[in-house]
């Protein structure tokens, strides 16, 4: 049987316009990097420059810092919550307002299919600051005792994954608790977040409340040193976490850390398996499976491990891989270079340690950075493909014959970010939902984000929760009583 | 007729429920506040620390299966039994901390009252920090918090029993276990301690105290891999230990991190807990969803 031709929908860039150069972002106007470095951002659909990025080095950094420092002890400290709010529920209006110019820019700059940006990072992104927005006035009921205070000045460094949802998740908390914000945004990825700065020109924010430093590990190195900095969040790789909790231990900065992972996707012999194939599809490419809790080992129970990925394949093949801007791609660009090679390195090491290597039948373009949804079958835990978190579109697949054995299988990782569930029956699903040692575990259902929901890892996938009643705590000073 | 000789006792580790002497066959002469001997304690070495966080990690997935009113009855009877040995202690506290009677009687009370106050929070702290999440979505969304896992707990130096109560019974509200480097110079109350959880109902390995330098034993401690948290507590006033160091050396594997109250002093902790900080603090927030549909 073949398939429809889809015509191609290419969603208009004219709706951005990208400036040729950016500066930095600092006490509420762009300015030039003191040392006059640069660096480019570019397309990785098509390796197309996008714009000449300004590189904030050690003075750069201070001057963020200081300027932070004064907004919030003048300013948005003291500041009543009430108004702090206003401010975000401004925010968030103007997110929803300029959707599609942010949608069409964080495709262009990630290469995420605009679907996803234009249905999940930015809506959610908008989410985000209008949930937080009602907290800033409600602190004294959140939990935390009465008149909790912010640290002061927040350093955040965010991934290059979900660029403008990391910078809402990021912000939004740091804002309503009465923290001022340096950010640094992912070196290939920061385009969103300078469109950001003008957005809050028009919230009127006042300067120096949210600075935006772009840059490479360099300025997050020097950022998150900078003794001005209170607070620190950080979201992205296992070993840069590490680093930075190394780093600063002993200088007693608040920190939150939210890593890497290696998400176990459990489906049972009574699953739905039209619904898990969906799950499984969901859990492992969205976003080209560059997402930290993305189910990149898929346990299946040994009786219909064959049938589910006959199924599994199939659905695979109907995958529409190319130009993000089309609206009908379902799999985008990786991120950059640099991603593509690594996640070629491990696919490779699948092959080299045994598993069967199977790949969706697709044709990729000839320029930018590609990389087609890959499963791996006969894979044993101890393959590197098993353990180590590729962030790419490649599944490993390992079965399992009991409930203990895909327990045992499911935690045998340093990680413990995400873990995903198919069966219909409830009293195993909250049996294994008790038994997985992750922090969001979702049953019948993956990859859900939602503002009012905490999300964050065990164990070397981090400490600290985004999202909820449990975010605002990453951002308030602990009681002292012992 | 002469006075009687008394019968002195020979402190030992308390590992995975049994009183063994440090491997390394070693002891150190602990004194008291004046300067009289009053016991040779074991000098616990590495292996010792490794032996404890492995029964530790055996004995915590059961601690943690409870019920979390079981775990309340149970360490509401170690508070039971504390206070039938409440005289012992008052002496030990009296001897090592060098307190009046009186001050040390207030210290023991307050040590035992905290272990009530924890004990009462086992079936209560999951309604206070879990939530119902109102999702933007057809689906059921829950949070509770659960047990880290492997807690080790630096004892505090000055504070023998009741700041090791204070830090010790919020490790296990939960259902984590606990690996405890008693205070060097005052290990006493904390092997007293351990008799009393040997004889209650606090399952064998989900409390394992060490005694001997902290400055041997806490860097082991901080990198091991399998131990999921540290309070450093006890690090302020430990001699050739610095707390910023250890917490580097933690973050080698993540480990969940508690400073010392800033300051780096001990804090005064005849002061009520104003919240169930602790507890939370080695704990972590898991997240369920599920679709709903008829």
């Amino acid at each position: 049987m073949s398939n429809f031709e889809y015509a191609p929908a290419p969603e208009s860039r004219a709706v951005v316009d990208i400036a040729s150069s950016y500066g930095l972002f600092i006490d509420g106007k762009f300015t030039e990097p003191a040392d006059g470095a640069t660096f480019k951002t570019v397309n990785p659909a098509t390796e197309e420059v996008l714009a000449d990025i300004a590189e904030a080095g050690e003075k750069d950094v201070d001057r963020a810092v200081a300027a932070a420092r004064r907004a919030q002890e003048k300013v948005w400290g003291p500041m009543p919550g009430a108004e702090r709010a206003k401010y975000l529920y401004r925010i968030a209006r103007l997110l929803a307002e300029r959707a599609r110019e942010f949608a069409v820019l964080e495709t262009l700059d990630n290469g995420k299919p605009i679907r996803e940006s234009r249905d999940v990072d930015v809506p959610t992104a908008a989410a985000h600051f209008f949930y937080y927005a009602g907290w800033a006035d409600k602190l004294d009921h959140a939990g935390f005792g009465a008149n909790p205070r912010p640290h002061g000045v927040a350093a955040q460094v965010i991934p290059w994954n979900f660029p403008l949802l990391m910078l809402a998740w990021k912000i939004a908390p740091a804002l309503a608790t009465g923290n001022t914000v340096v950010l640094k945004p992912a070196d290939t990825t920061p385009l969103t977040a300078l469109l950001f700065a003008d957005l809050l020109r028009q919230a009127e924010l006042p300067p120096g409340v949210v600075n935006i430093l772009t840059g490479g590990r360099e300025t997050g190195s020097l950022l998150v040193n900078h003794p001005g900095i209170d607070k620190i969040a950080f979201t992205g790789s296992t070993p840069v976490g590490k680093r930075i909790a190394q780093e600063v231990a002993g200088s007693r900065k608040a920190l939150t850390l939210e890593l890497g992972g290696k998400a176990a996707n459990i489906v049972f012999d009574d699953a739905p398996l039209d619904q898990a194939v969906e799950g499984i599809v969901n859990g492992i490419f969205f976003n080209q499976g560059q997402v930290c809790c993305a189910g990149s080992r898929l346990l299946v129970q040994e009786s219909i491990a064959e049938d589910l990925v006959d199924r599994l394949k199939r659905r695979l093949g109907t995958l529409r891989v190319g130009d993000p801007l089309d609206k009908n791609t379902d799999v985008g660009a990786i991120n950059s270079a640099q991603q593509l090679e690594r996640i070629t390195t491990l696919s490779q090491s699948g092959e080299d340690e045994g598993a069967t290597r199977w790949t969706a039948p697709c044709e990729l373009p000839e320029r930018g950075y590609w990389f087609a949804p890959t499963v791996f079958t006969d894979v044993s835990p101890s393959h590197r493909i098993a353990r180590e978190e590729i962030f790419g579109p490649v599944l490993s697949v390992l079965t399992f014959r009991t409930p203990a054995e895909a327990v045992s299988k499911a935690n045998n990782t340093p990680y413990g970010l995400s873990a995903g569930i198919w069966t219909e029956k409830g009293s195993r699903i909250l049996w294994l939902a008790d038994q997985l040692r992750a922090g969001v575990v979702w049953a019948n259902t993956f990859n859900r984000f939602d503002p009012a929901s905490p999300f964050g890892g065990y164990k070397e996938s981090g400490y600290g929760r985004e999202g909820g009643r449990h975010g605002l705590a990453s951002y308030l000073q602990e009681g002292s009583a012992p | 007729m002469s006075a009687r000789l008394d019968v002195r006792k020979t402190y030992k580790l308390f590992i995975g429920g049994a009183f063994p002497r440090s491997e390394s066959g070693r002891t150190y002469e602990v004194v008291a506040d004046g300067g009289s001997f009053a016991a040779n304690a074991a000098l616990a070495s590495r292996k010792d620390a490794r032996d404890a966080v492995r029964a530790a990690r055996r004995a915590q997935p059961g601690w943690a299966g409870a019920t979390a009113y079981n775990r309340g009855q149970v360490l509401y009877r170690v508070a039971e039994l504390l206070e039938s040995r409440r005289s012992q202690f008052v002496e030990e506290v009296t001897a090592g901390e060098g307190l009046k009677s009186k001050a040390a009687e207030a210290a023991v009370d307050a040590a035992i009252d905290r272990w009530v106050w924890y004990a009462g929070w086992t079936d209560k702290v999951a309604q206070v920090a879990g939530s119902a999440n109102p999702v933007a979505g057809p689906y059921f969304n829950l949070s509770v918090p659960e047990p880290t896992g492997v807690v080790v707990v630096l004892a505090p130096q000055s504070s023998s029993l009741l700041g090791l109560a204070s830090l010790l019974a919020p490790v296990l509200v939960t259902g984590n276990a606990a690996v405890v480097v008693a205070s060097e110079k005052r290990p006493l109350p904390a092997i007293t301690l351990s008799e009393v959880l040997a004889t209650s109902d606090v399952p064998s390995g989900v409390v394992n105290i060490l005694t001997g330098r902290t400055a041997e034993l806490a860097p082991p401690l901080a990198t091991h891999q399998d131990v999921n948290a540290i309070d450093l507590t006890g690090a302020i006033g430990a001699d050739g230990v610095e707390w910023g160091a250890l917490e580097a050396e933690a973050a080698g594997s993540v480990k969940r991190v508690v400073r010392p109250p800033l300051g780096d002093a001990e804090p005064d902790w005849a002061q009520l807990p104003d919240g169930p900080r602790r507890i939370l603090a080695f704990t972590e927030t898991k997240t369920v969803w599920h679709p709903k549909g008829a």
